[in-house]
């Protein structure tokens, strides 16, 4: 069995990589200015509403008591949204013109590379992109004292997580898009994810029902692990926030090859 | 005789409509193999079982000896395939597209490189290897996907309506290159609605209609089998074409009546034009010419190639 597994492994790994190279000699584009705006959105908001309404905020208190500054308990959720946003861009919209606008993946599968490599492919690039931004997010948080460094590394892994599971959700989505108009949808459920998902306020400020339905979406539990790290207040629940976003990695993955390979390879 | 494609019974159905409704198809190695036939007539769908991105639905296929069900990727490692619709890289140059397009095959970028330099001479598109795929001809598209389809070196090389769309300089440029690739000894299978290209690249096709073969051999054999030497078009002053085929009954095998021209198959095309004067009928312009597959096309199914 595993003689037979490795080579194989090895051939997808490599073939998943060509799928990402493409998007690196694609880099040379006005592409750029996309992911540019991707880094500073963030920042953004973390001087904006962190920064600034923080000023009119003071401290806030943690579900275990402690007190925290509001730019500190912001911070780490625009980390955890961007890493959504940034791989829900890259594996909806642009998945999505590739597949149907340029037909790239058609080209694609005329050669030895199959449905579930290019999934993954496109998914290691959005992540090596997501992780660009969180790398830089985090040296800001240290700079403006909003986190340790130590606690700003155990973070980073997390937040390379947090893109890799939306990653996954993104393209079973695209593979369900029907056409341009439902992007509106896209962005809508983003913009609400990120409102509530425990970002700018605690989730424990809800009211029961609403608590009880902000607290099983994807963000918050995002949110949740990487503010315990970056709060260095860790719990259980943040393996179970772990187990969560593995699981929506994986099984999105799965859906997103299958779907693929049934809309492609028809 | 071990055959590169080798369908039995071939089936493939989208729901309740059959695409491609049972057909027996051999290629052997070194041969320019032809699926003649007009649109929706199934060659598209055959295509792309062959290529190993459409699963069959019934029948047996084996491709370079493989079963294409379990082996895709190892049978489309020794494919090129040059699709009806370019899907080049909008985002990447000329050259960028090869060697971009050769790393899905394994190749190292090094080799890649020197490879795609060689095929960019070879379509005469060497010195467009730094621009943009957008601002190209659609001629020289076309070009730049037959090199892609060369990338890997292929034991066999499907082409999908080669010059469909490409202005005639364009298109004697393509089939220039693509007979080059068969005297290198390229097994070439394509699909065509022109019955030219047909007759200039295929040792031998097939007459596809509805799904089905209707026909097979060499663009010679099919003339010889299903067609008269000759064929006489004549085209009358009248809306009506038909009214003049009791007239010239019995001049030729056979007549033909169509919207704009009557055809008369004949043995003898100017000793048929003769009776056709002696008989006093004038048409308004005649012309005398050798049959061609579109002939066979047309009598293997009554209507003509390109609607």
């Amino acid at each position: 069995m595993l003689p037979r597994l490795l080579p194989a492994l090895d051939g997808m790994a490599r073939r998943s990589a060509a799928v990402a190279g493409r998007n690196v000699a694609a880099l040379r584009t006005a592409y750029w200015l996309v992911l540019l705006g991707g880094l500073l959105e963030p920042v953004f908001y973390l001087f904006s509403i962190g920064v600034g309404v923080g000023a009119l905020v003071g401290e806030i208190p943690l579900p275990g008591g402690r007190l925290v500054g509001y730019a500190e308990f912001v911070a780490p959720a625009m980390l955890a949204s961007s890493a959504m946003s940034g791989a829900l861009t890259e594996t909806t919209f642009n998945f999505f013109g590739k597949m149907k606008f340029m037909r790239l993946y058609e080209g694609m599968l005329a050669t030895p590379v199959r449905p579930i490599e290019i999934a993954l492919g496109e998914l290691s690039w959005a992540m090596l992109r997501g992780s660009l931004y969180s790398a830089a997010f985090l040296v800001i948080m240290v700079a403006m004292d909003l986190t340790t460094p130590l606690r700003a590394l155990a973070a980073f892994p997390a937040s390379v997580l947090v893109g890799f599971a939306f990653g996954a959700l993104g393209m079973t989505v695209s593979t369900l898009i029907r056409g341009w108009q439902d992007f509106d949808m896209i962005s809508a459920g983003m913009f609400v994810l990120f409102l509530f998902s425990g970002t700018f306020i605690p989730a424990t400020a809800y009211p029961d029902v609403l608590r009880w339905i902000v607290e099983v979406t994807p963000l918050y539990r995002s949110v949740d692990l990487i503010r315990g790290i970056s709060l260095g207040s860790l719990g259980f629940v943040q393996l179970l926030d772990v187990l969560y976003l593995l699981a929506m990695l994986v099984g999105g993955l799965f859906v997103a090859g299958r779907r693929m390979e049934r809309l492609l390879c028809r | 005789m071990n055959s590169l494609i080798h369908a039995r019974g071939l089936v493939k159905r989208f729901g309740d409509f059959t695409a491609v409704d049972g057909i027996d198809v051999d290629v052997r190695a070194g041969e320019a193999f032809g699926f003649l036939g007009p649109n929706g007539a199934g060659k598209s769908s055959t295509m792309r079982m062959i290529g190993c991105v459409s699963p069959p639905s019934g029948g047996e296929l084996r491709i370079l000896g493989m079963d294409p069900r379990r082996d895709g990727p190892a049978i489309r490692a020794r494919l090129g395939v040059c699709p009806q619709l370019d899907n080049l890289d909008p985002e990447l140059t000329v050259l960028e597209n090869l060697v971009t397009y050769a790393r899905f095959f394994g190749i190292p970028r090094r080799a890649a490189r020197e490879r795609a330099a060689e095929l960019l001479d070879f379509v005469q598109l060497g010195e467009r290897a730094g621009s943009k795929v957008d601002p190209l001809s659609g001629g020289m598209k076309r070009r730049l996907t037959i090199a892609r389809a060369m990338i890997n070196q292929p034991d066999l090389v499907l082409l999908d309506e080669p010059t469909t769309g490409l202005d005639p300089q364009a298109r004697h440029l393509v089939w220039e290159r693509l007979f080059r690739l068969k005297q290198q000894g390229v097994t070439l299978v394509l699909t065509t609605h022109y019955m030219d290209e047909a007759e200039q690249l295929c040792d031998r096709l097939v007459v596809m209609d509805g799904g089905r073969i209707v026909a097979e051999g060499s663009p010679r054999e099919l003339i010889e089998a299903h067609s008269t030497r000759e064929v006489v078009e004549l085209r009358f002053p009248t809306d009506d074409q038909g009214t003049y085929a009791g007239k010239l009954e019995g001049i030729g095998e056979r007549v033909e009546v169509l919207p704009d021209r009557v055809l008369l198959y004949v043995g003898d095309g100017d000793g048929a034009l003769t009776e056709v004067h002696r008989r006093s009928l004038s048409p308004s312009s005649s012309l005398v010419r050798r049959s061609s597959l579109e002939d066979v096309f047309l009598r293997l199914t009554g209507r003509t190639l390109v609607d």
